[in-house]
């Protein structure tokens, strides 16, 4: 007994030194890689914005031009304590589309990061996925890359199609789901009308915030950079 | 087993043991991602990478762990050398990281690495063992890319389309366009192609080997 008592201990010690040193290369690691990692995200969420409002529609600096989402309203959008970012698009000074963060939270495979552009009068200027686990070959179609299908929101808004519509064609309404998969499409759609609905009652405060706020330029924004 | 020559080693990676085509290991992301080159050497690297890696640390540790904690001390090694590839590909390849997604972190479920680590890292030197998961990764890689290559033309008409993915902007202009705009079969970049090119490379080491 007192051998395999020995041996049990000297074995864990020795798993145990090796979970130290893994652990170790992989703070390492995780520390040497973490600011490209943000950065490559961080360029990724600006082409997504840009895609949906390109460079000719606004004068300001889309990027750097936000506003916070409000604390109570970040449920409805799916977004954590940590809350987010609204981007607003202007000519000039006048603001004419926002874009909001919002998180789908019941994909087949756990949060669904989007990004829902909005114009000021209420329709869809776009809708992006930024990111999300959905099965590949079949969930993840709701990625531009993938398929076109989320361009399908272009155009919408919460009277187009009506409410009732705001659903998956499998569920009687009025988008497209994939073969194969129903829950990415279903958690998708019912994420934007979501978010369509936050714009509806936000809308007012909002877009007075935006016109108090001087518009951020490219110039502005490079200054600060500088400074 | 230490007389193991490294032409027998690079031998039996690349063709003879060819790990996808003869052992039939890491099917899986084999079927899945090999719908363009890119894609294909994406992955093959990461797996080669991490099957170098791991290999070179089983023989390190060889003589110092026990029959009865190797399993458990094998798979933190190779677990960690797969985060760590994955965290790496974030940081510089993010956007084909995107692309492959699950089977990066799936590396790690690869059989073909704990395979090596038990059946030649165990039992061998650092430098035969460091040769030998380069051998067998690249092996695994070129039939990665084979197909890949093999679907991208009859799927998309292209060949070494998005390289820019992963070689950065000087790739941008790699994409050759062999039957012209607008082709497309699509049964090639769908499963079912990967069935049927796979299918038709199963086992081709044995088949041309004379009898």
């Amino acid at each position: 007994m007192a051998t395999l008592g020995k041996s049990i201990s000297f074995n864990s010690v020795v798993l145990g030194i090796f979970a130290l040193i893994t652990a170790s290369l992989l703070a390492g690691t995780y520390l040497g890689t973490k600011d490209r990692i943000a950065d490559a995200k961080r360029e990724v969420a600006k082409r997504a914005l840009l895609e949906i409002i390109p460079l000719e529609q606004h004068s300001n600096d889309l990027l750097m031009d936000t506003l916070p989402v409000p604390a109570n309203f970040l449920h409805t959008l799916g977004l954590d304590d940590e809350g987010g970012d609204i981007n607003i698009a202007r000519e000039g000074d006048e603001p004419i589309a926002v874009i909001v963060p919002a998180v789908a939270p019941d994909g087949y495979n756990g949060d669904i990061q989007l990004i829902v552009g909005i114009n000021i009068d209420g329709t869809l200027a776009g809708v992006r996925t930024i990111s999300h686990h959905e099965t590949p070959g079949l969930g993840d179609k709701i990625d531009l890359k993938k398929s076109d299908w989320i361009l399908g929101f272009n155009g919408k808004s919460l009277t187009n199609p009506p409410p009732s519509q705001w659903k998956v064609k499998k569920d009687k309404g009025d988008f497209d789901q994939f073969t194969g998969a129903t829950i990415t499409p279903r958690a998708v759609v019912k994420q934007v009308y979501k978010t369509l609905k936050y714009y509806n009652e936000d809308q007012e405060r909002l877009l007075k915030a935006a016109r108090k706020k001087p518009a951020v330029t490219h110039q502005t924004s490079e200054e600060a950079n500088n400074g | 087993m230490a007389s193991t020559s490294s032409r027998e080693v690079a031998h039996n990676g690349l063709w003879k043991n060819n790990p996808a085509l003869v052992q039939l290991l890491g099917l899986c992301p084999l079927l899945a991602v090999t719908g363009s080159v890119v894609n294909a050497l994406g992955l093959g690297l990461a797996t080669m990478l991490v099957l170098a890696g791991s290999n070179t640390v089983v023989s390190m540790i060889r003589n110092h762990v026990s029959e009865a904690v190797k399993i458990p001390a094998f798979v933190m090694i190779i677990a960690t050398f797969t985060t760590c590839t994955e965290l790496l590909m974030q940081a510089f390849t993010y956007e084909l990281y995107t692309i492959l997604g699950i089977f990066i972190p799936l590396i790690v479920t690869n059989c073909m690495i704990l395979g090596r680590a038990e059946a030649f890292a165990c039992k061998n030197p650092v430098a035969i063992s460091l040769f030998d998961g380069l051998m067998m990764g690249g092996g695994f890689g070129l039939v990665l890319l084979s197909i890949g290559a093999i679907r991208e033309i009859l799927g998309s008409g292209t060949l070494f389309a998005d390289m820019h993915l992963l070689f950065g902007p000087i790739a941008e202009n790699w994409t050759l366009h062999l039957f012209g705009e607008g082709y497309g079969f699509l049964i090639a970049v769908l499963p079912p192609g990967a069935f049927l090119v796979a299918g038709a490379d199963l086992d081709s080491p044995a088949r041309a080997a004379p009898r």
